[in-house]
């Protein structure tokens, strides 16, 4: 039977469910949008891997599961999170279980000047001008069913706005936390939002780390919509660590102004399937983007790495490093597309991924794509996937090290590398942590 | 009891036949010298005793202590006391020199029962043996051979095996781009780990490094054969006239 482009809309009905019992449907533009999205959803359905940009990653099993929409918070104490599986980073937190606030483990203190940062769910009772101003904006053009998914059903997430030359004094660090169901109920679904703007010279840090309590399904779909004014910078980094039987679809989405700087790194090292996007349309002159990740896979995980990378107009730079290790029968997915513009004449993009598979049962699939439509660029992109060398293994071998020891240090000089794209060196740290907790528990 | 003795040794790789009957016996406090043509089976021979993959011993035997060492792992054969510089020393990015050297000591100590070197200790054993070798701590850090230069590399090996102390070492044309007075630092160092205990065989293509380290026997191998052996004056003798005259001893 051949295989249709489409899986039918899971959880579209639920918009029925919700919409009257959202908070802040009396907010018109709100509704229409919501509403827009839902329909446009309900008839795209979702992608199967007859669609190319979704060949490697089959979301049959999300699909074949019956998500309800996640209800009142479930009494979990954090206490049962390993702290070890959040980033360490000192800074102001907003902390959602199963995308509800959780007022009592988030920490607000006062922001300077030109900042404002609180949850979505308060922005939308103020009423906030940003939010008719810009909420859905940057994703306007684009389509993906997980953008209008995360739209027709968002209840909470995180408005960040900066004024003109503001700074956000600490880095803020949004903790999204999964609890799967116990017993008969329904695995959870959850639509967390982020929406930050930087106003021109503006700068920001923004951590996030999605995990997990449990060892049932959720999903966690989220969408972030970032605007960088001209000048601006924002340092973005992500970690992927959901509980192991979760499904977890993100979708970042920027826009930079001229001479904006976007800082990207993502690691993703949890959930059973993953699809973590990432675009950044480059629309002024000089803008620069990093992006950069890391996915480590054990066992029958499934971790797709997603990126597009924008040159709209002249004189932008990108610089794209993605790297993965893989054990088990776990299955990696990288897709980076950059795409250059017939106006972006002195473009400087560069990509590179590089997978490390670590058994027989462990899979990689890489497709860089570069389409290049100005004449005056610089580009380069290459790819390697391979094994750990034989040659350096007899080395450290041939000095007294067991076959596992010197395994273990030659993925870990691996991995590190791949944190050293971070170029901020305190933002490296809370990783390099994460990733040692990550080595110390797989075994050879 | 002789500290290294090789029976009839015939090894394959990757199934071509490149070891062909080759017997060497080294008694403790001797160091050996190993000549011969490019191709004649010198690396094939240190890959052997260290027990590379790849490397299939057909016929023969190794017997270090008395021992067979043929069914051991390359670890163990180099916890047990075997030592191998490398003629290629490899590069092993993101792994700093200190790591490294620590990681081996301390497999050194796991297999003994003993404790992990205390930290500051390592590095107070480090100092001593570096200002020998002229090793930087600027190399120490940096990770192990990225980058290094033909001859710190080779200073490297060196610099491994004063801090491991191995009762066997074959050191693969170590003096193979080295510079005169990197020569001398080096034979110095091989030299200071001279003693009655401790045995090496010498790989080189060179008579000079023979002058520094002075060998009790050297021998030629060709086409994977020892085809000659005798004192230092054989080393001499090869520089004047060459492999000519043993480039046909192999039997049809
Ligand atoms: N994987 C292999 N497959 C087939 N032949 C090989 C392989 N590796 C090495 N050889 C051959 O084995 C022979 C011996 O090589 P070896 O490296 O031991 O020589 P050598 O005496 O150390 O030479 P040199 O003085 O140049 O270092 C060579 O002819 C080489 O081509
Ligand atoms: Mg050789």
């Amino acid at each position: 039977m051949a295989m249709e482009r489409s899986y039918p809309a899971v959880l579209a009905d639920r918009y029925a469910e919700l919409a009257p019992t959202l908070a802040h449907h009396s907010v018109g533009w709100l509704n229409r949008l919501r509403e827009e999205s839902a329909a446009r959803y309900r008839s795209a359905g979702l992608p199967t891997p007859r669609v190319e940009a979704w060949r490697f990653t089959n979301l049959k099993d999300l699909v074949a599961t019956d998500f309800a929409l996640a209800q009142a918070l479930p009494p979990v104490a954090l206490d049962s999170l390993p702290r070890s599986s959040l980033l360490a980073v000192n800074g102001h937190v907003l902390a959602f279980v199963n995308g509800k606030l959780r007022a009592d483990l988030s920490t607000l203190d006062d922001l300077p000047a030109g900042v404002t940062l609180l949850p979505l769910s308060e922005a939308l009772r103020r009423e906030e001008g940003i939010l008719s101003a810009h909420l859905g904006r940057v994703v306007e053009t684009v389509e993906n069913p997980f953008i209008d998914l995360n739209t027709a059903l968002m209840e909470d997430g995180i408005v960040l706005s900066l004024a003109e030359g503001a700074v956000l004094d600490k880095p803020l660090h949004i903790v999204s936390i999964g609890v799967s169901t116990q017993g008969g109920d329904k695995p959870v679904a959850f639509f967390p939002r982020l929406l930050a703007v930087l106003g021109k010279n503006a700068r920001a840090t923004i951590f996030e780390s999605h995990a997990g309590i449990g060892d049932g399904a959720y999903l966690s779909a989220m969408l972030s919509e970032i605007r960088l004014e001209e000048g601006a910078h924002l340092e973005h980094y992500q970690l992927q660590n959901e509980g192991r039987a979760a499904f977890h679809i993100a979708n970042a989405y920027a826009q930079l102004a001229a001479g904006a700087v976007y800082d990207h790194f993502a690691l993703q090292i949890g959930s059973r399937l993953s699809r973590n996007e990432v675009h950044a349309a480059l629309l002024g002159e000089g803008a620069r983007c990093h992006m950069n990740g890391a996915y480590l896979g054990l066992d029958k995980q499934h971790l797709d790495s997603t990126t597009f990378i924008d040159h709209a107009v002249p004189g932008c730079s990108s610089r794209e490093v993605y790297k993965g290790v893989l054990d088990g029968q776990a299955h990696g997915v990288f897709q980076g597309k950059i795409l250059v513009r017939r106006d972006a004449q002195q473009t400087d993009g560069h990509q590179l991924n590089r997978a490390l598979l670590l058994s027989r049962g462990a899979e990689v699939n890489a497709k860089p794509e570069l389409e290049i439509y100005a004449d005056d660029v610089k580009c380069s992109h290459g790819a390697t996937v391979g094994e750990l060398d034989e040659t350096q293994l007899f080395y450290l071998q041939a000095r007294g090290i067991d076959r596992d020891s010197a395994r273990a240090l030659l993925i870990e000089a691996y991995v590190q590398e791949a944190l050293d794209e971070i170029g901020n060196a305190e933002a490296r740290l809370p990783f390099q942590r994460l990733v040692g907790g990550w080595l110390k528990s797989r075994k050879d | 009891m002789s500290l290294i003795e090789i029976k009839n040794l015939h090894a394959t790789v990757d199934g071509n036949a490149i070891l062909k009957g080759i017997d060497l016996t080294i008694e403790p406090g001797e160091v050996h010298a190993i000549m011969g043509p490019n191709g004649s089976g010198k690396s094939t021979l240190s890959y052997v005793i260290a027990g590379r993959e790849g490397y299939e011993v057909t016929e023969g035997d190794i017997l270090f202590d008395g021992k067979s060492i043929l069914e051991m792992e390359t670890d163990e054969r180099a916890i047990a006391g075997i030592f191998l510089a490398f003629q290629y020393p490899v590069e092993i990015p993101g792994v700093a020199n200190t790591t490294f050297l620590k990681a081996a000591v301390n497999a050194r100590r796991k297999a003994a029962g003993e404790a992990e070197v205390d930290a500051m200790q390592f590095l107070k054993l480090l100092r001593e043996k570096t200002k020998l070798l002229g090793v930087t701590d600027e190399m120490l850090k940096r990770a192990v051979n990225v980058g290094f230069s033909g001859g710190e590399k080779k200073r490297n090996e060196i610099l491994q095996m004063a801090v491991l102390e191995p009762r066997f070492a074959v050191l693969d044309e170590t003096d193979s781009g080295l510079d005169i007075d990197a020569l001398r630092i080096v034979a110095d160092g091989v030299n200071a780990l001279r003693g009655p205990e401790r045995s090496m065989l010498v790989i080189t293509h060179y008579q000079r490094l023979l002058d520094y380290i002075v060998p009790d026997k050297v021998h030629v191998l060709a086409k994977g054969r020892i085809v000659a052996s005798g004192g230092k004056e054989l080393a001499q003798e090869l520089e004047s006239t060459g492999y000519a005259g043993y480039a046909d001893t192999e039997a049809a």
